[in-house]
């Protein structure tokens, strides 16, 4: 598989009042053609601002400070705003975690739908009725494509006329109008019922099955993960602590936040038995030590680990942020 | 909007104007002053003839009594007769109510082209030099007495500039035949041009004055609620899609930033009939505000009730307009 897009040592700032917030902190990944990328870590860990980063929403007061991201061999960082929008939407699509307030309300799924075609696809015809028809065409292929039933008289309805989990697809359908070799899907489930949830996880699967689109599927579940990705990330303060095949992390997990992740999922074998938390807080994201950042509520730290600590390998296409590999083997 | 809706809206309009005829009506019966004697003025008449002319006026019944009078002449278009003008009230109205409204509207399209793009820009370049000068701007011009505005800009325009006229509504040499009673309008009916410009200059100093806080106030709704809007997801996701930003700062995000603005708008429109009074005097504008404050003066009754009563019907009116814009720019609305 060949690299779709990659990122190295990313950073990126937010500038308070208090001092600059460094959200995302030296961030390097990969992603090849096709494949899923799970990203995980909790709220604040930067896993969405990692991926705002990619595509270039990053609003002031927060400024990519360092880094290069490349895109399918294009220089992403170099681009000035006008180029990035010609990727955006077409190249890279994205979805927001609440598709109630990503769709606009004052705008019918018609419209949203449409202007993402206008704005990108150019093999639509050039007539004026030619173009209306192929785009009012595409908007129901796709509406068809994402599963809402009758389409056609659909498009006229406007955001807060749809169930939940329809405002979900259709965010989908329009990120996917365009066709994109990257899609960055932040969160898609958060928002919804249990059982809304896996069907939409499984659209996403079964439509990147079809197209061959990349995903990054950036979620705090970790049974989503197990589930649909093939690589997954974990995120901690602003760094990557640990990556890999996700087969080979969520069944033997080496970095010791990986572990406590994991276990602080309730199973059924544990059932009646308290549920084993990470005990302390995420630090603070201003004014960092350059030291590793889990220290203060991990179990193995000792204070040689007060240093600044690289990714390591380890094993087979794994790396992770620990210098107690050995420990955790 | 449901036509059963309109109805009941329609029909809250009753007990409103009924309360508000009642006040008018009271308003000016409590005032002190007698209008047959300031009539009489400085004549001297007999007691006969005072009683003779009282009674002319119906000012001989009880209180009570010409309340109800008023009320039933009322409900069938009737408001009497102008003691002043000793003509139907309706048609001493009729006559100044154009110049008013076309003072109005001009004010609020010089408002609403001013505020709207005034307020946008000073969202978008937020914190910028323009952002801070419209701001200390609208705080101006919300607090500047309008009649002083009004005489600065005579001052500067028409004394020390001598580019535009002082008073009136249009130039003697230009006037035109009454069509609509709409100068703008019938000097372009009439096909005149020069006539047609030389209203406008007129106009134009007035409007401005009378447009002005609905200006300030506008632009802050816009600046507010732009701001409010450009934060919202879909504004996001409308850039993640790679929209031209023209489209996402137009379609989605103004858009959605109108909805108060022009519910405001529709609200403040009712408080241009307020200022017309002041500002009409200042610029010699023969229209209602004018006619209504001489009135009052003169103690001329039913000419001041009728006006009270077309005041609340337009005030009322407008919120009704407001409501129904704001469903017609919010789709999540429903009346």
């Amino acid at each position: 598989m060949t690299v779709l897009l990659e990122v190295t040592n990313l950073r990126t700032e937010f500038s308070a009042r208090a001092g600059l917030v460094r959200a995302v902190d030296g961030v390097s990944l990969q992603i090849s053609r096709g494949e899923c990328l799970g990203v995980v870590g909790e709220s604040g860990s930067g896993k969405s601002v990692t991926f705002s980063s990619i595509m270039g929403l990053v609003r002031p007061p927060g400024r990519v400070t360092q880094g290069t991201i490349f895109f399918d061999g294009r220089d992403l960082r170099g681009m000035s705003p006008e180029e990035m929008r010609g990727v955006r939407g077409r190249d890279i699509a994205m979805t927001m975690q609440d598709a109630l307030t990503a769709l606009n309300p004052a705008l019918t799924i018609g419209e949203q739908l449409a202007e993402v075609l206008v704005a990108h696809d150019e093999t639509l015809p050039t007539g004026r009725a030619a173009r209306r028809v192929a785009i009012k065409d595409r908007c129901v292929e796709m509406l068809g494509l994402v599963g809402i039933p009758s389409p056609d008289s659909r498009l006229r309805q406007y955001p807060h006329e749809f169930s939940g989990g329809m405002r979900q697809r259709i965010m989908i359908a329009i990120a996917l109008a365009c066709r994109p070799k990257l899609l960055i899907a932040d969160e898609p489930t958060t928002a919804l019922d249990v059982t809304i949830q896996a069907q939409v996880l499984e659209l996403i699967s079964d439509i990147r099955a079809r197209m061959g689109m990349a995903v990054a599927l950036i979620t705090h579940d970790l049974g989503v993960v197990a589930e649909h990705c093939d690589r997954v990330m974990v995120m901690y303060a602003g760094q990557v602590v640990e990556e890999g095949p996700t087969e080979d992390v969520i069944g033997h997990p080496r970095h010791p936040y990986t572990r406590g992740l994991l276990a602080s999922i309730p199973r059924p074998a544990m059932r009646g038995q308290p549920l084993t938390p990470i005990k302390g807080q995420v630090p603070n994201l201003m004014g960092l030590a350059p030291q590793c950042r889990f220290h203060s509520r991990c179990p193995l730290a000792e204070p040689s680990c007060l240093v600044e600590v690289p990714m390591l390998s380890a094993g087979p296409g794994r790396r992770a942020r620990c210098l107690r590999l050995e420990e955790t083997v | 909007m449901s036509l059963s809706r309109l109805l009941e809206r329609l029909l809250q309009l009753i007990p409103v104007l009924l309360g508000v005829s009642a006040i008018a009506f009271l308003m000016m019966a409590l005032t002190p002053g007698d209008p047959v004697q300031i009539m009489i003025g400085d004549q001297s008449i007999t007691p006969e003839q005072e009683a003779e002319l009282r009674r002319g006026l119906g000012l001989d019944r009880p209180l009570l009594e010409r309340f109800f009078i008023f009320l039933g002449n009322a409900l069938q278009f009737d408001f009497g007769t102008s003691f002043y003008h000793r003509r139907p009230v309706s048609d001493v109205i009729a006559e100044r109510l154009p110049a008013t409204i076309e003072l109005s509207l001009v004010a609020l399209i010089v408002a609403l082209v001013t505020a709207i793009p005034l307020g946008v820009l000073a969202a978008i370049r937020k914190n910028s030099i323009l952002d801070r000068l419209a701001t200390v701007g609208s705080l101006l011009g919300v607090s500047l007495p309008g009649f002083w505005f009004g005489i600065l800009l005579i001052m500067l325009f028409a004394v020390h500039l001598q580019i535009l006229p002082v008073s009136g509504r249009i130039g003697y040499s230009s006037e035109v035949s009454t069509i609509t009673g709409f100068l703008l309008f019938d000097t372009l009916l009439h096909g005149d041009l020069p006539a047609f410009g030389d209203a406008l200059r007129h106009i134009l100093l007035p409007a401005i004055t009378l447009g002005l806080p609905m200006t300030a106030i506008l632009m802050r709704v816009t600046r507010t609620s732009m701001l409010e809007v450009l934060r919202q997801d879909y504004v996001t996701f409308a850039d993640a899609k790679g929209l031209p930003r023209r489209r996402v700062l137009f379609r989605h995000a103004l858009k959605n930033a109108l909805i108060p603005t022009v519910s405001v708008a529709a609200i403040e429109t009712g408080s241009l009939l307020g200022g017309n009074m002041i500002v009409e005097a200042v610029f010699g504008w023969p229209g209602l505000g004018r006619l209504v404050v001489e009135s009052i003066f003169l103690r001329n009754y039913p000419l001041v009730q009728a006006a009270v009563l077309l005041y609340a019907v337009t005030y009322v009116l407008l919120n009704f307009i407001a409501d129904i814009l704001y469903t017609v720019l919010n789709p999540r609305v429903k009346l």
